[in-house]
């Protein structure tokens, strides 16, 4: 087990390598003239290049590369370019925000899906015909057109919850679940019709398994056969999907901070990836990718515990 | 299993021609797909002939119109510029749909060449490939299409030719999938033999498998291309100041306070688009895929199980351990309902051994799994008399069957692998059922089921006890199942072809061990098998059936001597024909003198 742990880390980390490499070769194609950007458009040629020293630009790219490899290694992943923050800190403040929302989402997620497809799966029929169609909507509507009807409904016309803004947990926990709740709702609906569905799918798949016949004929209830055998089973698919689910996840929190301006790193990546501030962009990157990779590890580890036959594999 | 595949997954290659038209039926013929299509063809065709269907410029902006509703030549009235809304909305409708067609074009271009490239000559470039679909899976697709943004600068055209290259993973996987497959096939390794050149087979026989599911993908990619092109647009990072539905959301979202309307018209749009083409997906899934066989209703046969068995009037003494009178097995209900078990009878006293004996298809597993209470689902008892130690077991409720399962009856299945749970060790799988059935205590079960895996000449059966099923042979696994079978101590077992699967070695060890306990502890058995020289060789009595009907009936030795139905002596020649019989019965049992050729 640790083995296929250590296995799954490293691949991790490769793969942080080769996006890190690979982003910050494109971002240095010069299409935006940052420092004429910085500086305006009056300022000298010699200003210019002295802004292009400065900011290291007149290197070429492996150096710099070399040089930001080294300093993000040692936790430094230097300062924005356009408001001098630094980018470890920047993204430290905002990064609470979308992950309290991730921990959200995979919480009703995992529960509503669960439900939901254990639901239609053993009962079928009209239930069954129910949560399909669900599914297909769920999955079929643009996420952030989604995220509008909600705000509609909820916000504008009902006003049960503030259309905008932002309460830290800190600050008060009311407050937080007030601002949360609608994005956490919205960002679920994709999410609950894409794994539900899974979910459905496995339980059938493993209701039909020869050793639930033998279970069953060894004279075990029926509802101990489903919540200790069935579910153990159909959950390794169901959670390979959960984790796939996330990466959409972090795209669709980009739209839903910035549809409830709340401060996350989704918001964030808009703003400062307008303007072409690379040291931020390449800091957002690579959380985003370490956030991936930690999911991915997490649902691998779960599968394994789940699987014995995935461990050695 | 490739045969499965071949038959339920992908249509066959062969019969591609003569299916076109019957597909084309099917599809006319399935309103979610007639309709679904009819809307995305009303969609495109309004798009396309926007300047003909609006009137306005979608740009042209009169402040003073602003917000102002509908007149004539202006059906949705003005946005908060003073802009046409129906003509935004026709020639945004160009933008996103154009747009989602590029990033489709590219990722088809790049998916589905690099998918039948690594799918069919495999090695390094399959796993380079590979490697670079999954990185690229990995991605958030937003989170890149925005930092591209930073890089390419602001153009909708060129964003969407990366939105491709993001999705392109999609059709290179399900492609890859199914061409490796393919490629394993028998007849793809007979064109290679008959000198067929790659490019041909490729073209004759790899396309014709991937194409419906290449056109079902992408119905399902365009409706993800369309969303994420709208969610670009609308966070206003697109092209600015072109008209696209969701760049209209934004101004709309803008002005939500004052008239949550105007959200209305491009909502419309966006979600009537992308739910016409996930619904044309799954209708395409049921039309091309050979959906046509229905699912039995369950329901229906839920409610047709019979309640009250029928009691034969005729005065045959009926044995004390298992008793069936003319069993019916049938599936699904009503007019599509189809008889498996014709009026089975079928007796099992006390440690008798009786053989059930038939071809596959025959029906003997049904009656098995009859008597279990465990007929797949769909399947029912709709007829007959089955009793179990005395207790009458058709119509008998979920929970009263269990307090006869395991303690009474126990079954020792076929296929040794798939009948152990492959996420508990088989410990714990043996020590569950007698810790309910025989309310022992974790320790004693442990020890008892210890006890069991030494019975059934396990040598190491504490390392056996807290293996995983994968980690066993198929012999072993057996050995495993029939001690879970004897468990809790069970008065009849029924094995169903129990010594199937295995490897002919091990084959006579588990008919020896299953003679053994039999002889130990006075089992009744009820052995369903094909083979004649299992049943020569360990069974008492022998039921010969056919067509879910018992055709004869009597002593092993009676029947295998002299048989007297027509279909028994065709079981017995092709015996003699080729597979060599058990030697065991050959000389001792032939009392005619005539010598019995193995």
């Amino acid at each position: 087990m640790s083995r296929f742990a250590a296995r799954r880390l490293a691949a991790g980390i490769f793969l942080l390598f080769v996006v890190s490499f690979v982003s910050f070769v494109l971002l240095s194609i010069p299409t935006l003239d940052v420092a004429r950007q910085l500086l305006g458009q009056s300022a000298s040629q010699e200003a210019v290049d002295a802004k292009n020293a400065e900011l290291g630009l007149d290197q070429p790219v492996l150096a710099r590369y070399a040089r930001w490899l080294g300093d993000a290694l040692t936790g430094d992943l230097g300062t924005s370019w356009f408001t001098s923050e630094d980018v470890l800190t920047a993204i430290g403040h905002r990064l609470p925000v979308t992950l309290s929302l991730m921990l959200g989402v995979t919480l009703v997620t995992a529960l509503l899906a669960l439900l939901l497809g254990v639901w239609a799966g053993v009962r079928r029929g009209a239930v069954d015909r129910l949560v399909q169609v669900l599914g297909v909507v769920g999955y079929a509507l643009p996420g952030f057109l989604v995220t509008l009807v909600i705000v509609l409904v909820f916000a504008v016309q009902l006003r049960w919850f503030p259309a905008i803004g932002y309460i830290p947990l800190t600050t008060s926990v009311p407050g937080w679940l007030s601002t949360v709740t609608l994005p956490i709702l919205s960002l679920s609906v994709a999410a609950v019709a894409g794994v539900s569905q899974q979910v459905r799918g496995s339980v059938i798949d493993v209701l039909r398994q020869d050793y639930v016949r033998t279970l069953r004929a060894r004279g075990l209830p029926p509802r101990r056969v489903l919540f200790r055998h069935v579910l153990r089973n159909a959950s390794a698919p169901a959670l390979t999907v959960l984790g796939m689910q996330f990466v959409g996840l972090l795209g669709g929190a980009v739209l839903v901070e910035q549809i409830f301006g709340l401060p996350g790193i989704g918001s964030m990546t808009v703003t400062y990836t307008t303007r072409g501030d690379t040291p931020i962009i390449m800091g957002l990157v690579m959380t985003t990718v370490v956030c991936v990779v930690v999911i991915n590890l997490v649902v691998d580890l779960l599968v394994g515990w789940l699987n014995p036959k995935a461990r050695a594999a | 299993m490739s045969e499965a595949l071949m038959s339920d997954d992908h249509p066959r290659a062969g019969a591609a021609a003569p299916r076109r038209a019957n597909r084309a039926r099917r599809f006319l013929r399935n309103p979610q797909a007639v309709i679904s299509a009819l809307v995305l063809v009303l969609i495109g065709g309004a798009v396309l002939l926007a300047p003909l269907l609006s009137t306005g410029d979608p740009d042209a902006a009169e402040l003073s119109k602003a917000f102002a509703a509908a007149e004539p030549g202006h059906p949705l009235g003005f946005d908060s510029a003073g802009r046409d809304v129906w003509s935004r909305l026709l020639h945004g409708g160009r933008n996103t749909l154009g747009g989602a067609l590029i990033a489709l074009a590219v990722a088809l271009s790049i998916g589905v060449p690099g998918g039948l490239v690594a799918g069919y000559y495999g090695k390094w470039f399959d796993a380079l490939a590979n490697w670079v679909g999954n990185f690229v899976m990995a991605l958030p697709a937003m989170v890149v299409l925005l930092a591209s943004r930073a890089i390419l600068g602001p153009t909708m055209w060129v964003l969407m030719v990366v939105l491709g290259v993001l999705v392109a993973p999609s059709f290179f996987r399900l492609v890859r999938g199914i061409v490796a497959n393919v490629r394993g096939e028998l007849y793809v390794d007979a064109a290679r033999v008959s000198g067929l050149r790659d490019r041909r087979i490729i073209a004759r026989h790899v396309l014709v498998v991937v194409r419906a599911p290449i056109i079902i993908q992408t119905a399902l990619v365009a409706g993800i291309a369309i969303s994420l092109q709208a969610g670009l647009e609308f966070l206003g990072i697109g092209s600015g100041d072109l008209p696209t539905w969701g760049a209209m959301l934004n101004e709309a979202f803008q002005n939500v306070q004052r008239s949550p309307m105007f959200m209305a018209w491009p909502g419309l749009a966006l979600g009537i688009t992308s739910a016409a083409l996930v619904l044309l997906a799954s209708a395409l899934r049921d039309v091309l895929e050979d959906g046509d066989a229905k699912p039995p209703k369950l329901r229906a046969a839920r409610r047709a199980r019979v309640v009250t068995p029928a009691t034969p009037d005729d005065d045959r003494p009926r044995a004390s351990l298992l008793s069936v009178r003319d069993l019916a097995v049938s599936y699904g209900a009503g007019a599509s309902a189809v008889d498996v078990v014709h009026g089975v009878d079928l007796d099992v006293a006390e440690g008798e051994v009786v053989g059930l004996v038939g071809q596959s298809g025959s029906g003997k597993s049904q009656t098995a799994f009859s008597v279990l209470g465990i007929l797949p689902e769909g399947g029912r008892v709709s007829r007959g008399s089955i009793l179990l130690a005395g207790t009458e077991v058709v119509g008998l409720s979920e929970k009263g069957y269990r307090a006869l399962r395991g303690d009474v009856v126990a079954y020792v299945p076929q296929e040794p692998m798939t009948n152990l749970d492959p996420a508990f060790t088989i410990g714990s799988q043996l020590v569950e059922p007698m810790r309910l059935r025989l309310r022992l205590s974790r320790k004693a079960a442990a020890e008892r089921a210890l006890e069991l895996l030494r019975q059934v000449e396990i040598v190491d059966p504490r390392r056996v006890f807290h293996a995983y099923p994968h980690q066993i042979s198929g012999g072993m696994a057996q050995r495993v199942l029939i001690a879970g079978a004897m468990s809790c101590d069970p008065r009849l077992l029924i094995a169903d072809e129990p010594t199937t699967a295995l490897d002919v070695t091990v084959q006579a060890e588990v008919l020896e061990l299953l003679r053994r306990l039999q002889a130990e502890r006075g089992l009744g058995v009820l052995l369903v098998t094909h083979n004649l020289g299992v049943v020569a060789d360990l069974c008492d009595r022998v039921a010969v059936m056919n067509a879910g009907r018992i055709v004869e009936t009597g002593s092993t030795e009676q029947v295998l001597a002299h048989p007297g139905h027509p279909y028994t002596r065709t079981l017995i020649d092709a015996v003699l024909d080729d597979a060599p019989a058990r030697p065991a019965w050959v000389a001792p049992r032939t009392d005619d003198g005539t010598e019995v050729p193995a």
